[in-house]
Formats: structure tokens, C-alpha cells, sequence
């Protein structure tokens, strides 16, 4: 690294800026639009509107643990540092819309289900992927030493990566009271624009998250790899 | 065969580590038999719910006492710099990994194995049948819980609070095993009535199948910096 001070404004664009305005202004639209002009559902009225922010936070914490199992891999074969820098970003970012997941699911299920939570084979999936991936979070900070918290969490996050298939496809494969996998093709008319506007700018703003985390991860390796600062002249 | 040959040498040699000072098994299994008993007092003897957790409890009481054994078998390790020793050694990391844990899968196996009678007596519930089953759940569920548990274990004996991290990555990991021995077991215990010990055996096995060749796969990056 140069010995001039890290100034990442003058290292590179950041394009993922765009990312992370797109997603906020489609969420915000989405969201109003799907709230306040799409119509109650038959059954269910108006709980069911939840599920514009539930089903695609789901969606997207699969494919965001499959970028953390990549950039695991990557890093492990390649050892390139930027790569745990993605696989620190997308770790906490499927943890965080696994959270949302878990969470707006139960909000779901009260009214709709009778309760909270129940021992169902996709409710208990998700919830030890959660932990699962807790777990990985906890190994980065408890592990100081940057290279073997690159190794280590690469190994543990492709482990941990072996509950996301099974996450997946439990509805199929157990009896669930939980429905089997959902697709924009459940729902008709505007509710169909709604999820996928909804699904595209959480997807923007976790790849938003994502990139500002890897240049976080970035900022640290060099600032870790620069020589220490000269002491102050108290005298 | 040189590969089997350098895996048998490495269990071999921590068997024997046990056998001179068995203090890690033991240890184990007055900790599990302390859970076995402390879940029967907390529910007061009852003669119609023990008989029903008596299964959970078994596997429960054993999967806490392994977090505080899988990482001691790397602890010893790492005392006077053994396991740089062993990285250097012509050994490949992968027969290293198998030896340890096989070794660990009969450390957590006699302590089931002399837990078994015990629960049985304490929460008053038998095997009458079925006894190959029974065998093979108790066998694939060590297995089950050393795989992960040593890999995980290499990682967390060489970390800062090590005994908060071995259970926080690993418990999650083993739920499919945990429930499917202990759901094996409380079946058996119970008459089997609708045939599920096996089905539950064969996801034991499926689980071991990944986690020893994801595990066994990994492993030389856990070891490569030592």
C-alpha cells in the first residue's frame, strides 16, 4: 500500500451510491403504493400487505447468503482480502433481512395463523439459519487476527451454507403449515408489480450494503497494514 | 491405505492420550449424568413425563458436556506447541482431521454407551426391540456431533472466548442430528409403534455423510496458518 493516507474518495467511484438511492426511493414508492392504492385481500384484508416486505426480504437472504458462500469460497481458494470484505458485507445483511424475515412472518402469523410462532419445520429452519449464521458474526469478532478471521469465517460461512438449501426447500420436504415456496405468480394485478418492486430495491439496497461493508473491510485491512503513527512531541 | 494408515495412527494416538488420562471422559460423564439428573428433580420424579424426554434429555446432556471436550482435544494440542508438530508432520491435514475425529466419535460414544443404563434407570424407560437401530443411532449421533464439533473445535481452541464459541457455532449446526437421535431414541424407548427409528436413522446417516466430507474438506485451511 502507498504510504500517502488512505483518501478512498480519490481511490475509487462510489457507484453503489446509486444503488442505495434507487433502493430507497423504489422501497419508499413501493411500499406507499402497495399500503395505500393496492386492494384489501379477500380472506385475509389488509394483513396480508406485510408480505410485500416479508417474501422478498426472504428471497433476498438466500441469494445474499449464496454471495456470503461464494465470497467464502473465493477467499478460501484465492485468499484475496477483498473477498472476505464481501463475505463480512453479505453475512450481516442476510442476518439483518432474516431478521426482517423472521420477524414480519410472525407479525403475519398472529392474525392469520393464531399465534406467534409454531414448531414448523420452515419457522425452525429459518430460525437456525439465523443462528447459524450468528455464529459466523460472532467467530469475526471474537477472532482479532485479520487473516485467520478471513480463514476461519470462510470455512465456518460455507458450513453454515448447508442450511440454506434446506432452509429453502423444508416446505417441500416436510409437512409445514407454512405455504410452499412463493413467487410473484400468487398474486394477481398490482399486488405482482408490488412484490417485485418491492423484491428489486431491497435487492439494490443490500447490494448498497454490501459494498459500503466491503469498503469498511477495505479501510480496515489498509489501516491495519499502515505503519503506526509517529508518537507526539509532548515535550 | 497410506492415507487410512495416517488416520488410524492419529486416532490411535488420542485414544491413548484418553486411555492414560481418562479425566476428559470422565469429566464428560459426571457432567451429563448432573443434566440427566438435574432435568428429572426440576420435573419433580414425574412417572408420566420422564419417560417422554427421556431421549431428548440423553442427547441434550451429552451434547453440552461434548462442548466442553471437543475443543479440550485440541487444548492438548496446543500445549508446548504439539500441534505445530503435528501440521509438520508427513501427515496429510485431512487424515489429521479423520483421526481426531474418530477418535472424538468413541470419547462421546463411551460416555453415551455407560449414560445409556443410567438414563434408563433414572427416567424408568427400555429398548425392547430393535437393538441394531437403537446401536446405530447412538453411533452416527457421536459421529454426528464429532465432525463439526472438531473442526469447529480447532477453530474456537485457538480463540478468544472459546467457550462461548464452540456452542454458538455448533449447536445450530447439529439440530437436524440432535433431533433426529433424539426423536430415534424416544421412539424406541416408546415401542416404535409407527416405525420411525429407522427413518430417522438414515437422516443421521445422510447428515454424517456431508458434514465428515465438507469438514474433512475444509479442514487444511483451519491448520494452515499454525
Amino acid at each position: 500500500m502507498s504510504e500517502k493516507s488512505y483518501a478512498p474518495w480519490k481511490d475509487y467511484i462510489p457507484w453503489e451510491h446509486f444503488f442505495g438511492v434507487v433502493g430507497l426511493c423504489s422501497l419508499a414508492a413501493g411500499h406507499i403504493w402497495g399500503l395505500f392504492y393496492t386492494p384489501p385481500e379477500t380472506n385475509m384484508g389488509d394483513v396480508v400487505k406485510i408480505l410485500f416486505v416479508h417474501v422478498p426480504c426472504a428471497w433476498n437472504s438466500m441469494l445474499v447468503f449464496t454471495i456470503a458462500f461464494f465470497a467464502a469460497f473465493v477467499s478460501l481458494i484465492s485468499g484475496r482480502r477483498g473477498a472476505d470484505g464481501v463475505l463480512a458485507g453479505a453475512v450481516e445483511t442476510g442476518l439483518l433481512l432474516t431478521g426482517l424475515t423472521l420477524i414480519t412472518g410472525s407479525i403475519f402469523a398472529r392474525p392469520t395463523w393464531g399465534y406467534w410462532w409454531t414448531s414448523d419445520p420452515r419457522l425452525n429452519t429459518t430460525a437456525i439459519l439465523f443462528l447459524t449464521f450468528i455464529g459466523v458474526l460472532m467467530l469475526r469478532v471474537m477472532v482479532q487476527n485479520s487473516e485467520r478471521r478471513a480463514i476461519w469465517s470462510a470455512v465456518a460461512t460455507i458450513i453454515a451454507y448447508v442450511n440454506v438449501p434446506i432452509t429453502y426447500m423444508s416446505v417441500r420436504w416436510m409437512r409445514s403449515v407454512h405455504q410452499i415456496q412463493s413467487s410473484p405468480s400468487d398474486v394477481d394485478g398490482p399486488l405482482k408489480l408490488v412484490w417485485r418492486i418491492s423484491a428489486l430495491s431491497i435487492l439494490a439496497l443490500a447490494i448498497w450494503f454490501i459494498t459500503r461493508r466491503y469498503r469498511i473491510e477495505k479501510a480496515r485491512q489498509i489501516a491495519e497494514a499502515a505503519p503506526p503513527l509517529p508518537e507526539a512531541n509532548n515535550a | 491405505m497410506r492415507f487410512l494408515r495416517q488416520v488410524l495412527a492419529v486416532a490411535r494416538k488420542d485414544l491413548l492420550i484418553e486411555w492414560r488420562s481418562p479425566a476428559r471422559i470422565s469429566g464428560l460423564l459426571f457432567f451429563a449424568l448432573a443434566l440427566l439428573l438435574l432435568v428429572a428433580y426440576a420435573n419433580g420424579g414425574s412417572t408420566f413425563l420422564l419417560p417422554q424426554i427421556a431421549g431428548s434429555t440423553l442427547w441434550i446432556g451429552l451434547l453440552l458436556a461434548s462442548t466442553r471436550g471437543l475443543d479440550q482435544s485440541w487444548a492438548v494440542e496446543l500445549e508446548r506447541g504439539a500441534l505445530e508438530g503435528l501440521v509438520l508432520w508427513p501427515v496429510m491435514p485431512a487424515a489429521l482431521f479423520y483421526g481426531k475425529a474418530i477418535a472424538n466419535t468413541f470419547v462421546l460414544l463411551i460416555v453415551l454407551l455407560a449414560l445409556c443404563p443410567l438414563t434408563m434407570a433414572i427416567y424408568d424407560v427400555g429398548v425392547k426391540e430393535d437393538y441394531l437401530i437403537f446401536l446405530g443411532l447412538l453411533f452416527f449421533g457421536c459421529s454426528a456431533l464429532a465432525a463439526p464439533g472438531t473442526l469447529y473445535g480447532a477453530i474456537t481452541a485457538r480463540a478468544r472466548g472459546s467457550s462461548v464459541l464452540l456452542p454458538l457455532l455448533m449447536f445450530p449446526l447439529i439440530v437436524p442430528a440432535l433431533m433426529a437421535a433424539a426423536k430415534g431414541c424416544s421412539a424406541l424407548m416408546s415401542g416404535d409403534i409407527f416405525n420411525e427409528a429407522e427413518i430417522w436413522l438414515w437422516l443421521l446417516i445422510v447428515f454424517n455423510v456431508v458434514h465428515w466430507s465438507l469438514s474433512g474438506l475444509l479442514f487444511r485451511y483451519v491448520v494452515e496458518d499454525t
